[in-house]
């Protein structure tokens, strides 16, 4: 929830078709100011080239194919490296979360994995895999693995365990329990988890794109800067901006589709 | 229809207490073999939780239908005596039983907290009152009745966290009526709600043990409220029943009468008296 949220203005005051509009305010601004500053010479263009130039530069591997292409492969990686990680660290937070047994089997050990920052493991992970697709699968699952390990685990832990003495009382199974009370009531710890995830998931994909690959957007900054294409380089950093936004929006929807009955996401 | 006309005949010949409210009756159908409370007899009941010994030895017999309410100051082992009852904790010694077989669904418990689950409706927070009846195709039906018995039929789809705290305790309370309990024990119930809530609240639980006849157990701090509602008044001091107290008072009770007064009055004495002698 950023402040624009939480600071309701009286109704009056609300122009409601620019609350859409009013998050885009601050970036296309520097834009501009950045196209100034570029176009008056103020800012060099082998510091920083004009955004006319990025756009420019987007539009020529755009109809090449390379954009499209390349944003497909890190994509793809991103994907399925969250949903390898992602459903990993959910079984082992629901394990650890439901019976005791496993988490005193397992959490120590997981704790300890999660203290080791998972790039530094880049020069082992190039010796196993090579600059393989497996290698940056296997970086962006094992970042992904603790943000949804540790939420889902503090989820089901802090359900309120007066609700699950009522399920008891109402004579609900196991199962039943874990569905209509369990589950429900570590969801929006476990969004947390998902969207400190998606921040992980392309900070790693594109560390290890830069460092070893021979696709993706990483390669692509990365050849970029050898050819001192630098209007290359800033785009695909721009990219990276939009692609993370994208998953935080699509992390918010499905927020909103689920916790519906939580009064954070109740309509004002 | 057929058979539902045919089983609520005879029911209209009896003096029923169900007259007050005109669906009561529906109620009565439904369950007519099963309808009434039950009795509770507690035999030399103990219990500790560890060196602490909260109840020793408790003797009492509740007829069928009775309203009970158990006073007494904080850790006097009321509270432990009623989540014994509800079989929410183990019995160290002694037994209870309630004259005969008992299913889960017809004892029933209503909390100081509401404890509705905050992802579900109104209505499908009745539901789970229903206990292994849930899955059945009239779920819906038996629990909007439960719904409009405590007048909250129009919040059926909203979510809990729009209701008041009055409205909160009326949807627990509509899920503990749903499985038409025999026996049903509130923990201080009214304990969270302000004075004119409390008051409305109290009417409603009076009301629906007329409509029901399930037996009451109500456990309270407050003996105003006790004396308002109950034929009977447990005082429990130390772990034991110290005095056992009947209420005559005719219903519909007038809040605040002289007769109830001096009831409450007597009750209080006993109750602080014990606290000179500690």
């Amino acid at each position: 929830m950023s402040l624009i949220d939480s600071v309701s203005l009286p109704r009056s005051l609300r122009l409601p078709r620019l609350d859409g509009l009013i998050q885009w305010i601050v970036p296309l601004a520097i834009i501009a100011i950045w196209q100034v500053a570029s176009v008056t010479g103020f800012v060099s263009t082998r510091v920083l080239p004009a955004p006319s130039d990025v756009v420019l530069a987007g539009w020529k591997l755009l109809l090449s194919g390379e954009l499209l292409r390349n944003i497909w492969v890190s994509f793809w990686r991103a994907s399925i490296g969250f949903l390898i990680g992602g459903s990993i660290g959910f079984a082992f937070g629901l394990a650890n979360g439901l019976s005791q047994l496993s988490a005193r089997l397992t959490d120590t050990t997981l704790q300890m994995v999660r203290n080791v920052p998972h790039l530094a493991l880049i020069p082992l992970v190039i010796l196993w895999f090579g600059i393989d697709e497996s290698a940056k699968l296997f970086l962006v699952a094992l970042g992904v693995f603790f943000p949804i390990y540790l939420n889902t685990l503090h989820g089901i832990r802090t359900v309120d365990p007066q609700l699950i003495e009522m399920g008891r009382i109402y004579g609900m199974s196991d199962g039943e329990l874990f569905r209509r009370v369990v589950f429900p009531g570590a969801l929006p710890s476990i969004f947390v988890g998902i969207r400190f995830a998606l921040g992980i998931m392309w900070l790693t994909l594109i560390v290890a794109e830069t460092i070893a690959a021979s696709s993706g957007l990483g390669y692509m900054a990365m050849q970029a800067r050898e050819f001192m294409l630098i209007d290359v380089v800033v785009l695909s950093i721009l990219i990276y901006a939009l692609l993370g936004k994208l998953a935080d929006s699509t992390s918010r929807v499905l927020e909103r589709a689920t916790l519906s009955w939580h009064p954070a996401f109740q309509k004002r | 229809m057929q058979t539902a006309l045919r089983t609520s005949l005879p029911e209209t010949e009896l003096p029923s207490r169900a007259n007050f409210v005109p669906h009561a009756r529906v109620v009565h159908e439904e369950r007519t073999a099963h309808t009434g409370g039950r009795p509770l007899s507690i035999r030399g009941l103990r219990k500790s939780f560890g060196a602490n010994e909260v109840l020793r030895g408790i003797d009492l017999h509740i007829p069928a239908g009775q309203f009970v309410a158990i006073v007494g100051k904080s850790g006097c082992g009321k509270s432990t005596l009623l989540r014994l009852i509800a079989g929410l904790d183990e019995i160290d010694a002694g037994s209870i039983s309630f004259g005969g077989d008992v299913q889960p669904e017809d004892i029933r418990v209503m909390f100081q907290e509401p404890r509705l689950l905050p992802w579900a409706r109104v209505l499908a927070n009745v539901e789970v009152g229903l206990g292994r009846d849930r899955a059945s195709s009239d779920a819906h039906a038996r629990a909007e009745k439960a719904l409009s018995e405590v007048g909250l039929a129009d919040k059926r789809d909203q979510w809990p966290s729009v209701l008041s705290g009055g409205q909160k305790q009326r949807v627990a309370l509509g899920r503990a009526l749903v499985s038409r309990p025999r026996v049903l024990a509130f923990d201080e119930p009214l304990g969270a709600l302000d004075a004119l809530t409390r008051i409305s609240m109290q009417r409603l639980l009076e009301r629906v043990w007329r409509d029901q006849g399930f037996t009451a157990i109500l456990v309270t701090h407050d003996v105003s409220e006790a004396v308002a509602l109950a034929d009977r008044v447990l005082v429990i001091e130390g772990g034991r029943i110290a005095h056992d107290v009947t209420v005559n008072a005719a219903r519909p009770r007038q809040r605040g009468s002289a007769e109830l007064a001096s009831l409450e009055g007597s009750i209080l004495s006993h109750l602080l008296s014990a606290d000179d002698r500690t």
